[in-house]
């Protein structure tokens, strides 16, 4: 909405040693979820238990810096109660925003804590100003976290049209499908990420050596084979190699992350609010490294310096990065 | 961070030097380690879930032998063991020494040592990310806990520790140490 | 079997039939010849007609869609303009708002673009590539007019259980994806284009040559998807035939097929007629894998430990 202000730069925290680490390196908000369905990382190890939420909250706010807790599953139909809880939970600890994607689930969180801010999930793959209308004018919803569908100049042009910021990655991993409109890791394995908080779950992943190549499989189903020396993709069926008629390759998308820093004036002038780095699933060292390097342009880009990008290549997947939807090739 | 493309090996001299040594010794060591570890971290068990009962063998490719870790709550183990019989596991985390030492420090991240092939990891998947993100969330300083083991004495020790640390770092290259952490300016 | 008119077909059945819309690109006069047998002769209560993939492909069959409708209005059928998948463009956001500003035809959305232009008094649809996972969600939509909802085909048979008792509480009848390659995921890139070395703009419609859409296999040779444009399916084909009394028992109101090339009517009169309990489960089975030697059956989502898990033998 709003071009000339200073971007906010929301950045992922899987555990409260990465949540202190992305405050402590320059973080403005900080986004995570509760060790449990309720959220689209919910994996081994992962995420808060109530009282780390409640401490994680406090300690940021000591800080000057926000946390926006990710309620963004689908909730499973007999156990509503469970993340209609979680939205209360977040309220009680003073979290500045949840970011839901249900229906049901925003009724219920507008209706009962008319005071708590709402964040449209990318997992509603709201990817038009039509659609962001209906969110806003319905449920009261502050921001959307766009789609990675868009180009510059499509965020651009909604940006123009709603009345509610807007959050896009800008680094990270990279779906291609939209985002919670996609059944392929439950086609495998029976858990998804918008049932289950889980694509291609750790559970039903299996790397083996077979002559000298590493073969990765998801349920059993072979998603690509590496020769030695090769970088390795995460097992996720969007990244895997098929045969599909004459063609044998990546049918969905090559193993690449997200890394649009160059953009970051580009996206500035759009009328983006925030900016968003993928990567709950990361380690604390990631964490660190990627939001100092982003606040550091963050800087660069207020202060009229050039930007420094690509710096991050060697912590991403497949070693390569893309601009990704940003630019209109991509499709 | 450290870039995951120059992660140092551990000296082959000293590595043949340890082919020959008796793992009694380091296993004894070990032992002790993971016991006190357990103690300082109770919340690690709490992260790993129903995965304290899975059997993970620690394996630095550069070094003649390996690591069984049992992270049980009630008694957690750490036994050095050659790789010819190691017995059975869930999971096997493999990698240079560095590049597991500076998994457990924080120094290196686990998927970016994955992605560049530094990492290899078999069997059980899901115990192996239990247990990477477990360590990661507790942010262990090996010299540290090493300092521990003298009980009263620790902070005599942590001095010594980390400048043994410091020492062994020059030599190998390794992360022996947790890399400090700088607040934002 | 002796044939039979269709009308006689439904009167006594425990579900009722929709005929979900097409979702590859056929030839305009391919499609204007399935709606011909369709209108004439299969048994389904609600077509469901519209472009739901492609807004591309949209200009080569619109000009026949009038025709096509009246057609299958004289056949019997309640005629619902279904809306695309993905709304990106303007001329796609057009489009949806198009669909509600006529009154005649009841409107399934397939993406909640649709939910801004739904009107207090203007019942609709609600088709399943939107997400309705629990109660509250039929609820909220039920109360802003959708009479009946197409469940997400991912969802389990416990799921199915609560939502279609939730269902009769609001008084929205529920639907399950009974019979066709199931949509699993959509994109704004068209993977057509990109495995032909093609771009989304300059596609040359090759998604054309695949008519129930182009097979996917793993590295280990297992045929495992089939991609159709920006959309991806199963390879496999659902196939609910044999488990239509537990779904009745769930309180599912509508099955839905989704059309394919072969003999289409005569899936829906097998649905039908076992529907009726003219004709064993058994026998229904044997007469679909008849009609289409080729394909791969599954309940895996419903049923199995996931969706590709193969049908379990009956």
């Amino acid at each position: 909405m709003t071009v000339g202000q200073a971007l906010e730069l929301v950045c992922p925290a899987g555990t409260p040693a990465a949540l202190r680490a992305a405050v402590e390196a320059g973080a403005h908000a900080v986004y995570c979820g509760f060790n449990d369905e309720t959220n689209a990382r919910n994996f081994p190890g992962l995420n808060f238990s109530r009282e780390e939420m409640a401490e994680a909250i406090a300690f940021a706010h000591r800080h000057g810096a926000k946390v926006l807790v990710a309620l963004n599953t689908f909730p499973r139909a007999g156990a509503f109660s469970q993340w209609s809880a979680a939205v209360d939970d977040c309220a009680r600890f003073g979290a500045d925003a949840v970011i839901l994607a249900d229906l049901g689930l925003l009724e219920d969180a507008s209706r009962r804590h008319p005071g708590l801010r709402l964040h449209l999930s990318v997992q509603a793959a709201a990817a038009n100003a039509d659609a962001i209308n209906f969110y806003v004018r319905t449920f009261g919803v502050k921001r959307i976290v766009l789609p990675r569908v868009l180009t510059v100049q499509e965020i651009a042009a909604i940006n123009r049209e709603i009345e509610a910021e807007t959050e896009v990655f800008i680094f990270g991993g990279l779906c291609v499908m939209a985002e919670g409109r996609c059944s392929l890791s439950s086609y495998a394995t029976g858990k998804s990420p918008n049932m289950n908080g889980a694509c291609s779950p750790a559970s039903h992943v299996e790397y083996r050596e077979e002559g000298g190549a590493l073969v990765s499989r998801l349920g059993g189903f072979a998603i690509h084979r590496v020769a030695a020396g090769q970088p390795a993709p995460y097992p996720t069926l969007c990244k895997g190699v098929f045969e599909a008629g004459d063609y044998k390759g990546h049918v969905f998308e090559d193993p690449v992350s997200l890394d649009a820093a160059a953009l970051i004036p580009q996206l500035a002038e759009a009328g983006v609010t925030a900016l968003k780095i993928e990567g709950r699933q990361r380690s604390r060292a990631y964490t660190e490294a990627v939001v100092r390097s982003f606040r550091r342009a963050l800087n660069d880009h207020a202060a009229g310096r050039p930007i420094a990008a690509g710096e991050l290549r060697a912590l991403t997947e497949g070693q390569q990065t893309t601009a990704g939807a940003y630019r209109k090739t991509w499709r | 961070m450290p870039s995951a493309n120059a992660i140092p090996f551990f000296p082959t001299a000293g590595a043949l030097a340890l082919r020959l040594a008796p793992l009694a010794p380091l296993s004894f060591a070990a032992a002790r380690l993971a016991r006190s570890l357990g103690r300082r971290h109770p919340a690690l068990f709490k992260r790993l879930g129903d995965q304290t009962g899975k059997t993970f063998l620690l394996d630095p490719t550069d070094l003649p032998f390996a690591f069984l870790l049992s992270p049980r709550p009630e008694a957690p183990g750490l036994k050095a063991v050659r790789r010819s019989s190691a017995g059975s596991w869930d999971a096997r985390i493999a990698g240079s020494l560095a590049a597991l030492i500076g998994l457990v420090h924080g120094a290196y991240d686990g998927d970016a040592l994955f992605f560049s092939r530094d990492l290899v990891i078999e069997g059980d998947t899901e115990a192996v990310l239990a247990l990477r993100n477990a360590i990661d969330n507790e942010e262990i300083d090996l010299a540290r806990e090493t300092a521990a083991l003298f009980g009263p004495f620790e902070s005599v020790a942590l001095r010594p520790a980390h400048g043994l640390a410091a020492l062994a770092a020059r030599w190998t290259g390794v992360a022996f140490k947790r890399p400090e952490r700088g607040t934002w300016e | 079997m002796t044939p039979r008119r269709w009308e006689d077909m439904v009167a006594d059945r425990i579900f009722n039939l929709t005929l979900g819309p097409l979702q590859f690109n056929w030839s305009a006069q391919k499609f204007v010849d399935f709606y011909a047998a369709i209108a004439d002769e299969a048994p389904v209560d609600r077509v469901v007609i519209g472009e739901l993939v492609c807004s591309k492909r949209a200009p080569f069959y619109a000009d026949r869609i009038p025709a096509v409708i009246e057609r299958l209005e004289r056949g019997g059928k309640q005629v619902i303009l279904g809306s695309l998948a993905l709304v990106t463009l303007e001329r796609e956001r057009r489009a949806a708002r198009e669909l509600f500003e006529q009154t005649e035809h009841e409107v399934e959305i397939n993406d909640l673009t649709l939910m801004n232009w739904v009107r207090d008094e203007t019942p609709f649809s609600v088709g399943p590539l939107v997400n309705v996972y629990n109660e509250a969600t039929l609820a909220f939509l039920a109360e802003k007019g959708a009479r009946l909802v197409c469940l997400p085909p991912e969802l389990p048979i416990a799921s199915v259980d609560a939502l279609a008792k939730a269902g009769k509480g609001c008084r929205v009848g529920v639907e399950v994806w009974a019979y066709g390659r199931i949509p699993l995921a959509v994109s704004g890139r068209c993977y057509h284009a990109r495995a032909h070395g093609l771009s989304k703009d300059s596609c040359h419609f090759v998604c054309e040559n695949d008519p129930d859409g182009l097979a996917t296999k793993t590295l280990d040779g297992v045929d495992f998807l089939a991609i159709n444009g920006i959309q991806t399916l199963s390879y496999q084909f659902a196939n609910l035939i044999g488990r239509m009394d537990r779904l009745a028992e769930a309180g599912v109101t509508h099955l839905r097929l989704s059309p394919h090339t072969g003999d289409f009517v005569a899936v829906t009169k097998v649905f039908a007629d076992v529907a009726a309990s003219r004709i064993s489960a058994r026998e229904g089975f044997a007469l679909l894998s008849g009609a289409n030697p080729e394909a791969a059956f599954t309940d895996g989502f419903l049923f199995g430990n996931c969706g590709a898990a193969a049908l379990a033998p009956f």
